[in-house]
């Protein structure tokens, strides 16, 4: 009866995420459990609370109140019930813990590397991806994390699964997609100005779609604008620039193509292809005038294709 | 000096402002300690309503991501260092506990004076970074983060560090007078619960924030001269510092919650007219609470990269404290039993703190079972939970101890009605401020986000009206304490009838706190 609730419980999504991977029903039932007993213990020491001030309330000015001090069965049974209960939630959540940390031998390792304020993944082939990371479906994945700057942590509610990232030194962390889709990944170490938009997502896709999208024979049916716009998106551009018009760290995207830059060296630019490529691989070399030195330098860091597809789509944007 | 002239008390012996800042007298340093707390809390609350407005929306709201880091910052530093930790042993410890013990002031009146400047310097030095290009690290100072950015952390860290030579000092000066001061006939036994919970964590401060000074003087050391520590880029272990900062701040939880119960437990026996149910088994509960609690640092760190049998070993021990932290819930219910309780505003402060506590309790259970913290970690889901804890907790623990004390410090009784006003909206508004917290992060959003996910909005927006309904309880209880100083009626010695010495002198209390040295023939709470 007891375990019935718990499983009807686990599945519903009580205030949970979806659960997308093979061990997320498994915390849920651990969450379940906890869930019952926090809400019956609270129950018991309010209710009985709100009872006593409602029974006990003060009738007269002379009154007088019992004299208790202590009763052993009464203060054994407070102190030995929650001990087992703790002890039990302590043993089930050591079981979890286990089942979260071990990933089986036969997983699928991805490197995962976390900067200020990217995620970027990179396949066994050497085929990387910026903000997206792409999994097979119904096979364990085992990822394998550094940081190139201060901590992140990586985290995916649908999965039940967080790692700190740490500079120097390699973590783990393993799930096995069950659903296609895709489930929306985190940083919950906070690490500076933008912490808050260190965002990247699984895309979890079967087997066979992922063999082909690995080894780069996925044809893209997007235009290059699209592409860029993506881009644009995935590498946290937007988070400094905007496309409708407003200034925000950066200048604005649009309509910047063809107009005449003043740097604060008091040089000069017309915004053309070659300004642009520039602009985005080494942006430390001129500064747009009423702007400071933040932007940092994507050379190394975006591939061409990536490049000429953020070109068209800034081209793209028109007033 | 045996007898004081009629009319005479410690606020009238001596006059002028150089009195106050001069003065030996515990009584007088808890009122300027007092003063202070209040203002620090005035600051750290307009930071917190400045982020709930903040989030009120998806993106940017009122102010940039830069300013809303810095303002989280200076949140969390101000409401730990300068409110809750000071807040009720140098308040109401300082005022109350040579006078519960039956003494004229403290072992050391010098330094207790000294404490009071420091934590004023600290506090000076810590908001200075502001000028120094702010402090946006979270008031953890999580390094390597905290080495790369401005120099304002390292006011923020000195300010801490004195700050906590303050707290240290505070803690030696009780602990010393509690065994050395105690009128005659007034056991160890017979010490009142709240002097049980102000040694126990005199105990945790002297032994814990040297600690904290180490961790802060390496970190200063690695920013200015540049030896590897923490900094792997020089050779250091980042998580190290994450330990050494928690081996410190776990027991300063206990530092910031045990004054609190103890605060509760002489409400409650008061209000409900009846002896305490189970002395000793709170007494020492406080004390298994102060040793235990430096030995659960590592449930900060399940997912820092920690081996499985720390993590393990941190989740079990940390299950342990929950024992006797229910058992002090379970006797102060037990106290109520066939009591004659009397609902005034101390005692609402005293139940709502009960029900937010176990609130705050049982979430700490999930929080410590380890499995389930892989999911709950640096979420709302905590944030919310150490708001009940310190909130709910520690700061409603506060208040109950305003107005119960307020009658006893000043000699003027405050307006019942208002009182409670204040207590109806601080209670609802907490509520609605962070019960929905637990929701969002549940749902994976995470903390110390500037900038959240559309889909969190509702619960957000939910979160920010709370805030307000807080902050309006806030002002009905300032009014009504402002009130009560210039309006209010005089106050009799024993306004609530209670059994404890403070009540026997006068209200205000004389200089020497008692005419003739009382002398005590049994237990605390002796209400027949
Ligand atoms: C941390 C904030 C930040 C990020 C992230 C950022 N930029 Fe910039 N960017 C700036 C600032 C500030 C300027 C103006 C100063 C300068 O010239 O370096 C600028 C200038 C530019 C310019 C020149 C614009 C003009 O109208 O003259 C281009 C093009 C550009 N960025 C592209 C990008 C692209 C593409 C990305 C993402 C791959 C990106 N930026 C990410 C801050 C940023
Ligand atoms: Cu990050
Ligand atoms: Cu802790």
């Amino acid at each position: 009866m007891l375990s019935l609730l718990l499983t009807s419980l686990g599945h519903a999504s009580t205030f949970m995420p979806p659960q997308a991977s093979t061990i997320a029903p498994a915390v849920d039932r651990l969450y379940a459990f906890l869930l019952i007993i926090s809400v019956l213990a609270s129950i018991l020491v309010i209710a009985g609370m709100l009872y006593f001030i409602f029974k006990y309330r003060r009738k007269s000015e002379t009154e007088k109140s019992a004299y208790i001090t202590h009763n052993h069965l009464a203060e054994f049974l407070w102190s030995f019930i929650p001990l087992v209960l703790f002890i039990v939630a302590f043993v089930w959540g050591w079981k979890v813990y286990h089942d979260l940390r071990f990933a089986p031998e036969n997983a699928y390792e991805i490197f995962v590397r976390g900067q200020q304020w990217s995620w970027e993944f990179e396949y066994q082939n050497g085929h990387k991806s910026p903000a997206e990371l792409y999994v097979p479906v119904g096979r364990p994945v085992k990822l394998l994390m550094t940081s190139s700057d201060v901590i992140h942590s990586f985290f995916i509610p649908s999965f039940r699964v967080k790692q700190d990232v740490l500079p120097g030194r390699y973590s783990s962390i393993w799930f096995e997609v069950k659903e296609p889709g895709e489930y929306q990944i985190f940083c919950t170490e906070y690490c500076g100005l933008q912490h808050s938009s260190m965002l990247a997502k699984v895309v979890a896709v079967p087997q066979k779609d992922f063999d082909m999208w690995v080894s780069g024979k996925a044809v893209s049916n997007l235009s290059p604008e699209e592409q860029g716009h993506k881009t644009y998106i995935a590498r946290n551009c937007n988070s400094c620039h905007s496309i409708d018009g407003s200034a925000v760290v950066g200048p604005t995207f649009k309509g910047n193509f063809g107009l005449t830059r003043q740097f604060e060296d008091g040089g000069s630019a017309v915004v053309d292809e070659n300004y642009l490529r520039e602009s985005i691989l080494d942006s430390q070399k001129h500064i747009v005038k009423g702007y400071t030195k933040v932007m940092p330098t994507y050379e190394g860091v975006l591939e061409d294709k990536e490049v000429e597809a953020l070109i068209a789509f800034i081209k793209s944007l028109k007033n | 000096m045996a007898t004081s002239h009629a009319g005479e008390n410690y606020i009238n012996h001596e006059k002028g402002l150089w009195s106050w800042l001069t003065t030996l007298d515990h009584k007088r340093i808890g009122i300027m300690y007092m003063i202070s707390v209040m203002a620090f809390f005035f600051i750290g609350g307009m930071f917190a309503l400045a982020i709930r407005l903040e989030l009120f929306s998806v993106g940017k709201t009122i102010v940039e991501a830069q300013t809303y880091n810095q303002m989280m910052t200076f949140h969390g530093t101000i409401m730990v260092f300068m409110v809750i930790v000071p807040g009720l042993p140098a308040v109401f410890g300082n005022f109350f506990l040579p006078i519960m013990i039956g003494a004229k002031d403290v072992a050391f009146p010098r330094l207790n004076l000294l404490s009071w400047y420091l934590l004023m310097l600290g506090a000076t030095i810590a908001v200075s970074s502001m000028f120094f290009g702010g402090v946006d690290t979270g008031w953890t100072f999580y390094t390597p983060y905290s080495i790369k950015g401005s120099i304002g952390v390292i006011n923020m860290t000195l300010g801490a560090f004195i700050m906590g030579m303050s707290s240290i000092l505070t803690g030696l000066n009780f602990i010393v007078t509690v065994h050395k001061l105690r009128c005659p006939g007034m056991t160890m036994n017979r010490i009142p619960l709240f002097i049980w919970a102000l040694y126990s964590t005199a105990i945790i401060q002297v032994l814990a924030t040297p600690v904290l000074g180490i961790t802060l003087l390496l970190l200063v050391a690695e920013r200015v001269l540049g030896v590897g520590i923490f900094d792997p880029a020089l050779g250091g272990d980042p998580v190290l510092y994450q330990h050494f900062f928690w081996f410190y701040s776990h027991p300063a939880v206990y530092i910031m919650i045990l004054p609190a119960l103890g605060v509760v437990s002489e409400l409650i026996t008061t209000y409900s007219r009846k002896t305490i149910f189970g002395y000793k088994a709170i007494a020492y509960s406080s004390i298994a609470i102060a040793a235990v609690s430096f030995f659960v640092w590592g449930h900060h760190l399940f997912v820092s990269g920690q081996s499985e049998v720390a993590g393990i070993l941190f989740s079990f021990i940390t299950m342990l404290v929950g024992v006797p932290t229910a058992i002090k819930v379970f006797n102060w219910v037990a106290t109520m039993y066939r009591g004659s309780i009397q609902l005034k505003t101390p005692m609402l402060y005293a139940i709502g703190f009960m029900f937010v506590f176990t609130i705050g309790g049982v979430t700490g259970i999930m929080l410590a079972t380890v499995g389930m913290d892989v999911h709950f970690h640096d979420t709302y889901f905590v944030v919310a939970h150490f708001h009940y804890v310190m909130v709910g907790g520690t700061l409603f623990a506060l208040m109950g101890a305003i107005f119960h004390w307020l009658p006893k410090m000043f000699g003027k009784m405050h307006n019942e009605a208002m009182a409670r006003l204040s207590f109806v909206f601080v209670f609802i508004g907490f509520n609605v401020t962070f019960f929905p917290q637990f929701i969002l992060g549940s749902l994976g959003m995470p903390r110390r986000y500037f900038d959240y996910l559309p889909e969190y909005e509702p619960l957000n927006r939910i979160s920010t009206m709370g805030s307000w309904v807080i902050a309006l309880g806030f002002i009905v209880g300032l009014i009504t304490i402002i009130h009560a100083l210039l309006k209010g009626k005089q106050a009799p010695d024993n306004p609530w009838g209670s059994t404890t010495l403070e009540w026997q002198t006068k209200s205000p209390p004389v200089f020497h706190n008692f005419d003739s040295t009382p002398s005590v023939n049994g237990g605390p709470y002796e209400y027949r």
